[in-house]
């Protein structure tokens, strides 16, 4: 696999250094290259439902001429006549339309050229291999899941001589098991190297938990209750408060869920430190636009607002540098706190523990108020021990309470959560999460 | 057969393998998008997307393979990849595969335009979206505003070892415009001229959406909302505008009776149904004033179709009627492994996705009352148009939803506005609810290009045609 994605990089260097050597003087060429090389096996009953394999490979371009830009992408076939032939035919297309668009007061791309390749090693299992496992670990399980894996590529190129490379092998294992009804595990396994033991464990934990489930539910009334939000709970509150709420153009033009906090001095608890740490993500460093990201971006600290996310536009809209590719965070870092793992029940005394949420989405954006589902294992704990499964509920509460004013503790230990998304590509969003403990949490249904 | 086409196939027929049952869907896509914000033109895109997703079924097995190398090559690495997942999934296999239907039946389809993009030049859509963006600039306290034109085009072949070859064409439009206004720590955004939403067809299509129009309503009403008090907090009445019942058909209907989620392939993302396999034919969904058809013949709308990617020739059904439910949403593969009947809903959102249970057209047929009608119908309740919140449990059972406009009603007449507008309910006793249905005066044609679902994950598009509805008692409110 190592030696497939050289031979991408240097397919790509290729391809690159032709469209940019026909360039004619005062235009600009950025080119970028994403390469997915993955398997898909999606699961159901602990069969397979469908297997396949996906190998696509596009390429865009941005042309930049007399202050304006316009772009474009196409398929790869990785046939260079044939490729070129193409992206030429398309490259005409946007010279010919670069005249007939007005200047753009904020176009922004490196002025200043920063070459980088990454490589990430291939340690991956055979899929099918690590798949024949998962099942026979499985047997007699109603498992329901996916398996994604294989290699992912970036490559970025532009007519100033920069070139930057980044490539990584990884999977992402993704799956429940079922009791009954939708009383469920979830679980997932995901990383760039595989072991063995690793998925042994979690399947056993899972049988565990699955006894649990099989006691009567506990029927909440809506009202507030104690709460342990796992950092996967977490990660679905952060994914919509992350919809807007760390970019600057929404916080410029008032869009931010943490309006509050801009224009009112609203503050979340003291103990909040969140930031965009690009360096520990899986994302490549460098952007779209040919800038590298900085180390990190400090968002929130001690609970109040500092720093925010801006790409190559609104860095050149609103005079700031760029620190970002995308305003929503990509590698969110929330600092954790002194709450143990082991102790987490003993600390929630008695309430909800909440493995998962689910379909989230905002009741009131301007105080950011999020509602959204519990999802699969939730557990009504008493006097620190788990009794009983959870039916779902549905929750309607404020960030500013639940990273706020009701936040109790963070837990000590991080989870490092890699985004199981695959909309056209696979996700390379990933983050390092902790737990909350949280009064009051409120359930209206 | 569209260009080129042909040789790709001659070539995958050069190296297919000897297997049962093969088939090649051939998928070409062109997204250009033009896009004014604050009166700044954002670069202009150009996406394009062409590929190959090959299928195999053969001694119990069943595999897929996608490339976007469409060449010899490619497609011989496709069909090695998709053989080594033949023999994986023969021993695991979930599906009997050697008895799933096949298609039969060869034919076409394309969409009917009768303006092209192309006969308004680039300088000309420009302008109109540099138009808007002035149309909507009323006030200082209009923070951000924003306009787009977008077409797309995809054409999609699917070619089978039984002789099988349909070809559909494909041209969507998607135009739209917002505005926001804030003042101090209070924002709102309307939208309109189809924003979030599209239709297939040419730029005939934006007069249905009232594009370019309404623009200063648009921003007129976004500012109204920022001083408007909040939603009251009640149990009222709710008359939902089209652009919310487009959300709530979809949601509480639609994803319940897809049937791959009654199959339980969904549980470990999108989720499951409250609806099972026993309750088709005899559960009441709602009040007798429900009636729900799959319908791939509306021809604006976006999910029209001749064939599904499994390539079943798609027909109009009712799925709800009267209020009782009859068939669920499921392509030939979910029907043979539930042993019910379906639609042909199977789809897949690009080439490099295989086809699973999506809603399609999804519509609510028109009832008899005009919205003047349903309007004074109502003693007390709210008025709520665009959806612009949506979260419902895995299940499709409980519910909360937030619109972007709500207007009081009271003494069957309308009142003033209301901001944050959100209601929340339960899936199985919402629709019995349902009191009144408008007529075709009302009946408008929506959807929405971004239904998520599957693993690997798919976007498509879905259709969804409805007129205002009135519901009883249900529990609505307002933000903070």
């Amino acid at each position: 696999m190592v030696k497939r994605s050289c031979n991408v990089q240097a397919y790509f260097k290729d391809l690159s250094e032709k469209l940019c050597a026909g360039l004619p003087q005062g235009e600009v060429l950025l080119l970028n290259y994403q390469g997915e090389d993955s398997d898909f096996v999606r699961l159901n009953s602990n069969k397979v439902r469908q297997a396949g394999h996906v190998r696509q490979q596009t390429l865009h371009l941005d042309l930049i001429g007399n202050g304006r830009e316009t772009s474009a992408s196409l398929p790869l076939s990785a046939q260079l006549d044939n490729d070129m032939v193409r992206a030429q035919r398309l490259l005409g297309r946007l010279r010919e339309q670069l005249p007939l668009l007005p200047e753009d007061p904020h176009l922004n791309f490196a002025g200043e050229v920063h070459n980088s390749s990454h490589h990430g090693d291939n340690r991956l299992p055979a899929a099918n291999e690590a798949l024949e496992q998962l099942i026979s670990v499985a047997r007699g399980l109603d498992l329901v899941g996916v398996w994604a894996g294989g290699e992912m590529s970036h490559g970025f190129a532009n007519s100033l001589g920069q070139f930057n490379w980044h490539s990584a092998c990884s999977f992402n294992l993704d799956w429940s098991i079922y009791r009954e009804g939708d009383k469920a595990v979830k679980q997932n396994y995901a990383g760039f190297t595989w072991d063995s033991d690793n998925l042994v464990q979690k399947i056993a934990q899972a049988r565990n938990t699955l006894k649990l489930l099989g006691r009567k539910p506990r029927i909440l009334e809506p009202g507030q209750y104690r709460v342990f939000l796992t950092p996967s709970a977490l990660y679905e509150l952060m994914q919509m408060v992350s919809w807007g709420g760390f970019g600057l153009k929404s916080h410029r033009t008032a869009q931010t869920p943490l309006l509050g906090m801009v224009r009112e001095g609203a503050t979340l608890h003291k103990d909040i430190n969140i930031s965009e740490h690009h360096s520990d993500g899986l994302t490549p460093r460098f952007t779209r636009a040919g800038f590298i990201k900085p180390h990190s971006v400090e968002l929130i600290k001690n609970g109040a607002y500092r720093e925010c996310l801006a790409n190559r536009r609104s860095a050149r809209e609103f005079d700031t540098a760029v620190n970002c590719g995308s305003e929503q965070p990509q590698s969110l870092h929330i600092a954790g706190g002194d709450l143990q793992q082991n102790d987490v029940y003993t600390a929630l005394d008695t309430g909800l523990y909440i493995s998962n949420l689910w379909y989230c989405n905002f009741s009131d954006r301007n105080h950011c108020r999020i509602t959204g589902m519990t999802r699969f294992a939730c557990l009504w704990v008493e006097q620190g021990e788990p009794v009983a499964p959870v039916n779902v509920m549905r929750f309607d509460e404020s960030i500013y309470h639940i990273l706020g004013d009701q936040l109790d503790a963070l837990t000590r230990e991080h989870e490092h959560i890699l985004d199981t998304a695959s909309y056209g590509w696979r996700s390379d969003a990933s983050a390092r999460l902790p737990g909350a403990l949280v009064n009051d949490f409120t359930f209206t249904l | 057969m569209f260009a080129d086409w042909q040789s790709i196939i001659d070539d995958f027929k050069a190296v297919v393998p000897r297997v049962d049952f093969w088939s090649l869907r051939l998928v070409q896509d062109e997204t250009e998008t033009l896009h004014v914000r604050d009166d700044v033109l954002q670069p202009p895109s150009l996406v394009q997307s062409r590929g190959a997703h090959i299928s195999f079924i053969d001694r119990g097995g069943m595999a897929y393979a996608a490339t976007s190398a469409l060449n010899r090559e490619g497609l011989r690495t496709a069909c090695e990849r998709a053989l080594d997942w033949l023999a994986f999934s023969r021993r695991h296999a979930l599906i009997a595969a050697d008895s799933m239907p096949r298609p039969g039946y060869s034919g076409s389809y394309a969409t009917a335009v009768h303006i092209p993009w192309e006969a308004w030049s680039l300088e000309d859509k420009l302008g109109r979206l540099q138009d808007i963006n002035r149309e909507l600039n009323i006030d200082k306290a209009i923070v951000d505003r924003q306009a787009q034109l977008s077409r797309r085009r995809s054409q999609v072949t699917l070619v089978t070892s039984d002789a099988v070859s349909i070809d559909q064409q494909f041209h969507y439009l998607f135009p739209g415009y917002a505005a926001v206004a804030n003042r101090g720590a209070q924002t709102q955004m309307r939208s309109g001229g189809g924003w979030g939403s599209a239709r297939q067809g040419g730029l005939e299509q934006l007069d249905g959406f009232a594009f370019p129009d309404s623009a200063r309503q648009v921003a007129e009403q976004a500012l109204a909302l920022v001083e408007a008090p909040e939603c009251p907090s009640a149990t009222a009445d709710v008359l939902l505008m089209p652009s919310q019942m487009m959300l709530q058909i979809h949601e509480s209907i639609g994803h319940p009776l897809e049937l791959d989620r009654i199959l339980g392939d969904e549980r470990n993302y999108a989720g499951t149904s409250f609806v099972s396999l026993d309750m088709f034919g005899s559960y009441r969904y709602g009040s007798e004033l429900l009636n729900v058809t799959f319908d791939p013949g509306i021809t604006q709308e976006m999910a029209s179709y001749a064939f599904d990617d499994e390539g079943t020739p798609a027909e109009h059904r009712y799925l709800i009627r009267d209020g009782l439910l009859e068939r669920p949403l499921g392509g030939v593969v979910s029907q043979s492994r539930a042993g019910t009947a379906g639609v042909a809903n199977a789809r897949a959102s690009d080439w490099n996705r295989p086809a699973i249970d999506r809603m399609a057209n999804l519509n609510l047929e028109p009832g008899t009352n005009s919205l003047d009608e349903l309007i004074a119908s109502l003693e007390y309740g709210v008025l709520m148009d665009t959806n612009r919140s949506w979260s419902i449990d895995d299940s499709r059972n409980k519910f909360q939803f937030g619109c972007e406009l709500g207007q009081l009603i009271e003494n069957g007449e309308l009142k003033g506005l209301v901001r944050n507008p959100n209601y929340r309910g339960i899936s199985a006793t919402f629709w019995r609810n349902l009191t009144a249905v408008g007529d075709a005066g009302s009946f408008e044609v929506w959807g929405t290009p971004y239904c998520g679902k599957g693993e690997p994950n798919q976007m498509v598009q879905v259709g969804h045609a409805s007129p205002a509805c009135v519901f009883r008692d249900v529990e609505i409110f307002g933000g903070v």
